[in-house]
């Protein structure tokens, strides 16, 4: 097991845990947690976890490094629709190094899509509208920033894109949902879903990806003033399916938005998950579930973009490993920019390794361009389960076999809880108890 | 009646150092409805003693044996010795993240009687022992301690010990944080379960100050992995007036 923290080089400013302040704003210790990287008694295995290896860049360490961003700062991150601003990744590279790329060579390359690569299925109550958006037709990338290679080249290669549009007031009780079969693990396809939600709206979006293909995949969600929005992207594909994504939103004014990406199945899997806001006083949610087996990669990167004042953000992804090669990745990124006074964030990620030889990196990254905010932190944990919980449940008579399935059900339900749908969150608790049922849990 | 019969204990626990023995010969019997005071400084090794009553991996029982109504309670697992109604109320209650107490409760309950609980009757007593205990209601939907406060996390030990009705119960610091309402109410808790359950005690403490509330017939002062001495109540008394020092001197002598 490793926990490998973000790389010195990296221009991130991840407090130490011993500042008080970060750019001069009282945190408090509650809200940051570095280098325990955990809340009092949420820590997984405080002796597994290598914590201490974190390393700190900017504010609290001697060597002070100015609050404007750096080099490796996301807010200097470039993006764009110019496939020729992105070269094919070798690896290294600071958003690639985690990845095995010789494994998306099917769906970075810059290629149409195959005939009958996936089937795609759209059912919505009668108040949307679904329909299709020809390239450069509105609101078509009026929100997706294209970030990396896998989404330009989705980009240029989507041909129409699915169109799904909430019309303002209408409040939609049933889930949107878009379910998208892939046909054939050789086959590849580039799609471009865009939701639209109006002033007030409040809607819920599913979009479910099972069978097997080569999949790239960018989905733009357009959060209207005052809207309830939540999109739940479950990626259920078997074994040899890869898919890379990038999920955007902007958020409007006091909306509120949730994502919650589950991602269980699939050899290869790396999302990419954003948010910005339009304006104040709106509150949005990153939720994430994954569950690795041997030879599963299962990446997931966040970027919550504080560009306007007074919002509130939460990101919380969770994972469990078991199997010799079983891998997975999480990046958070928080960028509070100057004019996001008032900004409240928090981001965290645990993650359980059930079986020796896995391997989880955790990454969470929080820069801070202003001290007027109302708060900031992040967390991170990985280890083994805790031998204290078992004791604990063991003292009261409960044999070890079901205390261990009471802590792991409970760590990984969480997460399953804040989708608000019945029929998935059931479908879905189904999944892990299979999961479950490998490692003998 | 039921006795839990404590043989010259010996216990070490591993250190960075190699091992280490915390208790060196503890001998102690407990009969049901009998309450013992576990008296002594710090690190005399009364949490040893509970926590290698509770059987936690952490401590190596190198000789001696504990045994409940003649049964080897060493040779028991961590939730046998629970099932075989030994109760230990921790000093330090672990969080359990993402369990709520509901469920958490019904399971150790099912666990220990070895059948589930009747579901109307046991909601009903689940709620009128958080009543007693003044836990609010709305603890029954949180998960296993998590974010309650000190005094919160040892209440709901005091609920389990209610509600599981063990034959004997381990005290270890219940006391220690709380306030004195908060105190007045545990004790009334653990007088309950006494009462009620006919339960023998091992009352660990720090300070006489939970004697005013729970009479203990015994008292065994503590030093040094041993019992220093033993006696009635009075013994209590002497040692509020003057502390451990006769025992500690007695000791680096």
């Amino acid at each position: 097991m490793t926990n490998t923290p973000a790389s010195p080089g990296t221009a991130t400013d991840d407090q130490d845990a011993t500042a008080e302040e970060v750019a001069g704003v009282e945190v408090g210790e509650r809200r940051i947690s570095i280098p325990g990287m955990t809340e009092e008694g949420e820590n997984l295995a405080a002796e597994t976890n290598s914590a201490s290896d974190h390393s700190h860049g900017g504010v609290g360490e001697s060597e002070k490094k100015p609050l404007t961003s750096g080099v490796g700062s996301r807010a200097n991150r470039h993006t764009g629709f110019d496939l020729a601003d992105f070269p094919e990744p070798k690896g290294r590279e600071e958003e690639w190094r985690f990845t095995p790329i010789k494994k998306l060579a099917g769906v970075l390359s810059d290629a149409a899509s195959d005939a009958d690569a996936v089937e795609q299925q759209v059912s919505a109550p009668d108040a949307v509208t679904v329909s299709s958006l020809a390239e450069g037709a509105a609101p078509r990338h009026s929100v997706l920033q294209p970030a990396d290679r896998a989404a330009v080249v989705a980009v240029k290669n989507a041909g129409e894109a699915l169109h799904v549009s909430v019309p303002a007031d209408a409040e939609i009780d049933e889930p949107v949902r878009v379910q998208i079969t892939g046909q054939d693990a050789a086959r590849r396809e580039n799609s471009h879903i865009v939701l639209e939600t109006g002033v007030n709206s409040k809607a819920v979006f599913v979009l479910e990806h099972r069978g097997t293909a080569q999949f790239n995949g960018n989905v733009e969600t357009i959060v209207g003033e005052g809207a309830d929005v939540r999109v739940i992207s479950l990626q259920r594909w078997e074994d040899d399916a890869v898919h890379v994504g990038q999920h955007d939103a902007e958020v409007g004014k006091d909306a509120s938005y949730k994502h919650v990406a589950v991602s269980l199945g699939g050899a290869v899997i790396r999302l990419n998950t954003n948010f910005r806001y339009a304006a104040e006083g709106a509150e949005a949610e990153m939720y994430g579930l994954y569950f690795a087996d041997s030879g599963q990669h299962i990446e997931h990167r966040t970027f919550v973009d504080h560009n306007s004042p007074r919002n509130t953000s939460n990101v919380l992804y969770k994972g469990a490993l078991q199997g010799e090669s079983a891998r997975t990745v999480w990046v958070g990124d928080v960028l509070i920019r100057a004019e996001a006074e008032g900004t409240d964030s928090y981001e965290k990620n645990q993650n359980l390794i059930l079986t020796d030889g896995a391997r989880a990196d955790s990454v969470p990254n929080l820069e801070i361009e202003t001290g007027v905010i109302e708060g900031a932190g992040h967390a991170s944990s990985t280890g083994r389960f805790d031998e204290n919980h078992l004791f604990y449940l063991m003292a009261r008579g409960i044999p070890e076999r079901e205390a261990r399935q009471l802590v792991v059900r409970g760590f990984l339900h969480e997460i399953i809880q804040t989708i608000g749908v019945d029929s998935i969150e059931e479908s879905l608790a189904e999944d892990l108890e299979n999961e479950l049922e490998i490692a003998g849990f | 009646m039921s006795t839990l019969e404590i043989k010259d204990l010996h216990v070490s626990i591993e250190t960075e150092q190699g091992s280490k023995e915390i208790l060196k010969g503890v001998s102690l019997t407990i009969n049901s409805g009998e309450i013992h005071a576990i008296m002594g400084p710090n690190g005399s090794g009364k949490s040893t003693l509970a926590s290698t009553i509770a059987g936690h991996p952490r401590y190596e029982v190198t000789s001696g044996s504990i045994t409940l109504d003649g049964e080897d309670v060493l040779a028991m697992s961590v939730d046998e010795r629970a099932r075989a109604g030994v109760f230990l109320a921790m000093q330090y209650p672990v969080e359990v993240p993402g369990v709520t107490m509901t469920n958490f409760l019904r399971t150790a309950k099912t666990a220990i009687d070895g059948e589930a609980p009747k579901l109307r009757t046991w909601s009903k007593e689940v709620r009128e022992a958080m009543e007693q205990l003044k836990i609010d209601a709305d603890f029954a939907n949180r998960n296993v301690n998590e974010g309650f406060s000190g005094g919160e996390k040892k209440r709901v030990e005091i609920l389990q010990l209610e509600l599981f009705k063990p034959r004997f119960a381990v005290l270890d610091e219940t006391d220690s944080g709380l306030d004195i309402d908060a105190l007045r109410v545990v004790s009334e808790g653990v007088n309950r379960a006494q009462e009620t359950n006919e339960m023998g005690t091992m009352l660990i403490t720090h300070y006489t100050r939970i004697l005013n509330y729970i009479k203990p017939h015994t008292v065994h002062v503590f030093v040094d992995g041993q019992v220093a001495e033993q006696g009635g109540p009075e013994l209590a008394d002497e040692l509020e007036a003057n502390g451990y020092d006769r025992f500690l001197a007695a000791v680096s002598a």
